[in-house]
């Protein structure tokens, strides 16, 4: 009788680490819609649109891995975005260094540029490592303003001509792709960490750290390399911004809005969650957008209010985010019918 | 054989000190009881085993390795296991996986450390609640879930904090039960208990604190009979 038990317990926890059906399902039509897109649709606009989601939930999915699994909220990631496009466009306009080359380097830089500031930032704890890297970005912004060999407050310009040699295209589908893929491939660390020990690392030190201390995890270890995949993948992103606007300077790529969004994506989607940024970046650039093109042009910022206000909604009315309202509906659903199954049968 | 070795461990926060020269040893495969009143340095003398604290003076052995000046996580590595006085479970993780975060330490393998997660629920008696939610225990629930995660990381020596406080006397012989389970796959257990009756019965000597001295050792019998005890829980005459 145990053994049997035993043996249902165990399908039961075999189970439950796959998704489901349907949830495939959806996930391959999500899939397939996505990478036809700007095949049925042409319009620049709307693939503009639809590029600016990949490209902001990619940068909530980085910024998940250290904020929402790990629990360090970091509001200095801009920081790393901006080291990611100045990197690699020095190198590519200074030094003729190829993009595919360039841009890799700048992800490294970022992450072992995260390695310094963790070593120092990581001593603090909660707010205080939040405003710790709010500095951290500061100083890095300032210095990128008056670095002349960087193109100071005036920025630096790409060429305009390329192709897939140098990743700069005159129309915006190969970028929609770009955005597409880098979005997959930091998902699909994600979801190698998740499924991994370290996903089960980085949860216990964000419940409890002194208890996953005594299990044997160091803490200041496993933060770090938190950090620096986060970073890595965020400067990334930095670089694909900048081959797609050809113009970067320290006002776009290391703006602290650009930190503060790329953890509000995260958190309006649902901390701590593969599909949260996702649905997050979704939902914020939606809102974003809508709000220009309704109340933008007034001149006195309407639509940015508006922003502000529905941000607010949400945080107040769904703390846990999208996905943690969704999962919350879901399991309510799934207990009511257990109630019923359960008084049909007695 | 001796496992354990306190050797003259003083511990000052400041000008309070917490522990004063106190010495004692744990023999493999023993159940050591660390009692005293309240604020007698008990948790202290804890916490510098595991290495959260660093005795201010004195030195700590595990078979020839000195324990004190590691860390936490180290401490873990060879074979120190720890619970918590407040049980602190990891509230948005199931159960089972509270478990999986102790058993990945030895082998990496995620399903690995899902098998041996759901043994050692067993052996805690909390199988059943595998995918339950933490956070949905109760407390006694969760006292037992950290003593099984604890005894993922494969230690060789568990340190309990107040397992049983707060627990009702049939919780208190379901933990009671867990401790001569774990004894007897040859994990040695030092606890610090308030419940008298918890460990008075299982404990193969008793160590007692207080303000921060060792006032009296030996096995359960001789230390409850023990004039300075007495004293020391009940007040002088």
């Amino acid at each position: 009788m145990t053994q049997l038990n035993q043996q249902s317990i165990l399908g039961a926890a075999y189970a439950s680490s796959g998704y489901k059906w349907s949830t495939r399902f959806l996930l391959v039509f999500l899939l397939g819609f996505v990478i036809i897109f700007p095949i049925i649709e042409k319009s620049p606009s709307h693939q503009n649109f639809v590029i600016l989601v990949l490209m902001a939930a990619q940068l909530g999915v980085a910024w998940n891995i250290i904020g929402g699994y790990a629990g360090q909220v970091s509001l200095g990631q801009a920081a790393f975005y901006g080291l990611g496009a100045y990197t690699s466009t020095l190198l590519f306009t200074k030094f003729g260094i190829n993009p595919w080359f360039a841009i890799p380097i700048g992800g490294l830089l970022a992450a072992c540029i995260s390695l310094a500031v963790g070593w120092s930032c990581f001593r603090l704890k909660g707010h205080y490592f939040a405003m710790a890297t709010i500095a951290v970005a500061e100083i890095i912004q300032i210095v990128f303003t008056n670095w002349d060999f960087a193109g100071g407050a005036v920025g630096l310009n790409l060429p305009m001509e390329g192709g897939w040699k140098f990743l700069i295209f005159n129309d915006k589908e190969p970028y929609y792709y770009l955005a597409l893929g880098l979005l997959l491939l930091t998902l699909a660390v994600n979801y190698g960490i998740e499924k991994s020990f370290l996903g089960y690392y980085l949860r216990a030190i964000k419940d409890e750290p002194d208890a996953a201390q005594s299990l044997g995890v160091n803490l200041s270890l496993y933060k770090q390399i938190a950090f620096a995949i986060s970073s890595f993948f965020t400067a990334l992103g930095g670089s694909l911004y900048a081959h797609k606007e050809l113009y970067i300077d320290p006002a776009s790529v290391l703006h602290t809005g650009l930190s503060i969004k790329m953890a509000l994506v995260s958190i309006l989607g649902g901390v701590g969650t593969l599909s949260g940024p996702v649905i997050g970046a979704a939902v914020l650039t939606f809102i974003e957008e809508g709000t220009r093109m309704l109340f933008g042009g007034s001149g006195k910022g309407t639509d940015l209010i508006i922003y502000a206000a529905l941000i607010v909604v949400i945080a107040v009315y769904y703390p846990s985010g999208v996905v943690g309202w969704v999962r919350g509906y879901l399991s309510k659903r799934a207990a009511i019918r257990q109630t019923r199954l359960e008084g049909r049968s007695a | 054989m001796t496992l354990l070795r306190v050797e003259k461990v003083s511990k000052h926060f400041g000008g309070i000190c917490a522990n004063e020269d106190i010495s004692f040893d744990l023999d493999a495969g023993q159940i050591v009881g660390l009692i005293g009143p309240n604020g007698a340095g008990k948790t202290t003398m804890f916490n510098c085993i595991a290495g959260y604290a660093h005795p201010t003076s004195g030195k700590i052995w595990l078979n020839d390795k000195e324990v004190s000046g590691l860390r936490p996580d180290q401490c873990a590595r060879i074979g120190i296991g720890r619970t918590f006085q407040v049980a602190r479970t990891f509230q948005s993780m199931s159960a089972l996986e509270n478990v999986m975060v102790g058993a990945v330490l030895e082998n990496r393998n995620v399903p690995t450390a899902r098998e041996q997660g759901l043994h050692l629920l067993d052996l805690v008696g909390l199988a059943r609640f595998a995918e339950k939610s933490a956070a949905s225990m109760t407390i006694s629930e969760q006292r037992r879930l950290a003593v099984a995660r604890a005894l993922a990381i494969k230690p060789r020596l568990l340190l309990m904090d107040e397992v049983m406080a707060g627990l009702n006397p049939s919780e208190v012989k379901e933990m009671v039960d867990t401790v001569k389970k774990i004894r007897n796959q040859g994990i040695s257990c030092l606890i610090v208990e308030h419940v008298l009756e918890g460990i008075m019965p299982i404990a193969d000597k008793i160590v007692v604190l207080d303000y921060g001295r060792k006032i009296a050792e030996g096995p359960p019998q001789l230390v409850s009979n023990d004039p300075v005890v007495i004293s020391a829980y009940l007040g002088d005459e």
